[in-house]
């Protein structure tokens, strides 16, 4: 479970977090929507202890993320994040990339770990890039190779940062569609997304955020299909 | 024209005393550079950090280095360290004075590398559970080390040259120490400089061929 509890963050005078509170529930996928500088990927960045924050807490599993004697190294790994820019790592090939944090992290022997990436990469179809380098693959199977990466660790918790926005049009398909397999299998999911159709077919909640803050939250029928606050309605729009 | 004759074959009994020279200079050259690469990449970092100490300290050692001349380098690491008590070898005070300015000339090149390698790299590593230090080692360092490496060869290079310093402190068995006590015994000056220059030459393509083999696995992508 995440538990975030009155969390604020700055980056110098600028507020982006200004007092969210929000949990999700084990099992639980849950999308956040709003405009750019509304504070959702950096709330996600704040979730693994990418980013520090100002005040308030929050706790995964249990343990405080934030707290100086937590073992965050640790706390990662079971917290897979893919990124906007999906951040292959470009000396490495596809298997190497997928191997290594299960090799030098969770120490699984080589075998072990090669086993694990072929399954991860196989599942989002890309058994056959296997000695390829990212440089040479497309941005949809690059983001493909970052969420088997992410998987590859086994983790209990998968955050989605934009995963599709730098993609081009005809690519973002392939992704969503390895994100849907993943929401079906039961991955306790944050995503924060543009994708509005996406979030409400796959999500058991969703959050619209705005000006730092959580302005409404709710099943995708009560947020999407039929929102109660203003601002919600006015994004909705201007996003369609 | 110079009445000069050329006795080639004198020098070229030498050779095999000049050859042990070589060796001398060439591992000499490799030390160099092996620790150069290392230290630089450990002032690199500590330029990249909050403490002051760290950041003061490697900045004063790049700024030394790349603005005195080597042969000053060597030369203080020799007589300097002595008035001070400490005694060195001439070997030990070349293989410092040059690696202290690889080292200096290196973290300047690592700095710029540095920067051509995203933050995002890091951050993807940190998230995946990597400690910072995996992180740096395992991810940043090679692509790091792909960008420099070209400027790393040149370094390479000016090493394997610098080490003809060696002589000023008073090295005699490496290839310039050799070369010129055979001089002073023959005064068969310009064959024997030209044999060594021609012996510096292959050293300093031997070097760098080296490294670009070791370095095979930097140019997979």
């Amino acid at each position: 479970m995440i538990e975030i509890d009155n969390v604020y963050k700055s980056f110098g005078a600028l507020e982006v977090i200004k007092g969210v509170s929000l949990t999700v529930n084990k099992g639980e996928v849950v999308s956040i929507i709003g405009g750019s500088g509304s504070g959702k990927s950096t709330l996600l960045m704040c979730i693994n202890g990418l980013e520090s924050i100002n005040s308030g807490s929050i706790r995964v599993d249990g343990t405080e993320v934030h707290a100086p004697g937590t073992n965050i190294n640790k706390l990662r790994q079971k917290i897979g994040i893919v990124f906007q820019q999906w951040n292959a790592f470009p000396h490495l090939t596809v298997l190497e990339n997928v191997m290594l944090a299960p090799r030098k992290v969770l120490g699984l022997s080589k075998q072990d770990a090669e086993a694990m990436a072929v399954k991860q990469l196989t599942h989002v179809g890309l058994a056959d890039k296997l000695k390829v380098f990212p440089g040479k693959l497309s941005g949809g199977q690059q983001q493909r190779m970052a969420i088997a990466r992410a998987l590859a660790m086994s983790p209990d918790y998968m955050l989605f940062d934009e995963a599709t926005s730098a993609l081009d049009p005809q690519l973002v398909g392939e992704v969503l569609d390895t994100m849907r397999l993943l929401a079906e299998d039961g991955m306790t999911m944050v995503l924060v997304t543009h994708e509005i159709r996406f979030a409400r077919d796959v999500s058991d909640r969703v959050a619209f955020f705005r000006n730092g803050l959580v302005h409404e939250i709710g099943t995708p029928e009560q947020v999407i299909g039929n929102p109660q606050q203003p601002e919600t309605i006015d994004f909705l729009k201007s996003i369609n | 024209m110079f009445d000069y004759t050329f006795q080639w074959r004198q020098a070229f009994k030498a050779l095999p005393d000049m050859l042990g020279g070589a060796w001398v200079t060439f591992e000499t050259a490799a030390l160099s550079m092996i620790f150069g690469v290392l230290i630089a990449l450990a002032l690199t970092v500590m330029r990249e950090v909050k403490n002051p100490l760290a950041r003061g300290f490697a900045n004063t050692w790049v700024s030394i280095a790349r603005n005195t001349p080597s042969l000053f380098q060597i030369y203080i690491l020799y007589f300097g360290l002595g008035s001070l008590g400490l005694h060195v070898s001439s070997w030990i005070a070349l293989l410092a004075g040059i690696t202290f300015n690889n080292a200096g000339y290196l973290a300047e090149n690592f700095r710029g590398g540095l920067k051509a390698v995203p933050d995002t790299q890091v951050r993807a590593a940190r998230s995946l559970g990597m400690s910072a230090f995996q992180a740096y080692r395992m991810i940043v360092v090679p692509q790091l080390l792909r960008i420099v490496f070209y400027p790393l060869t040149n370094q390479m290079v000016w090493a394997v040259l610098m080490t003809s310093l060696g002589v000023i402190v008073g090295l005699n068995n490496d290839l310039t120490g050799v070369t010129q006590d055979y001089n002073v015994k023959t005064f068969r000056t310009f064959e024997f400089f030209a044999i060594a220059a021609v012996l510096y030459y292959l050293i300093a393509k031997a070097i760098v061929a080296v490294a670009r083999l070791l370095a095979w696995r930097l140019f997979r992508y």
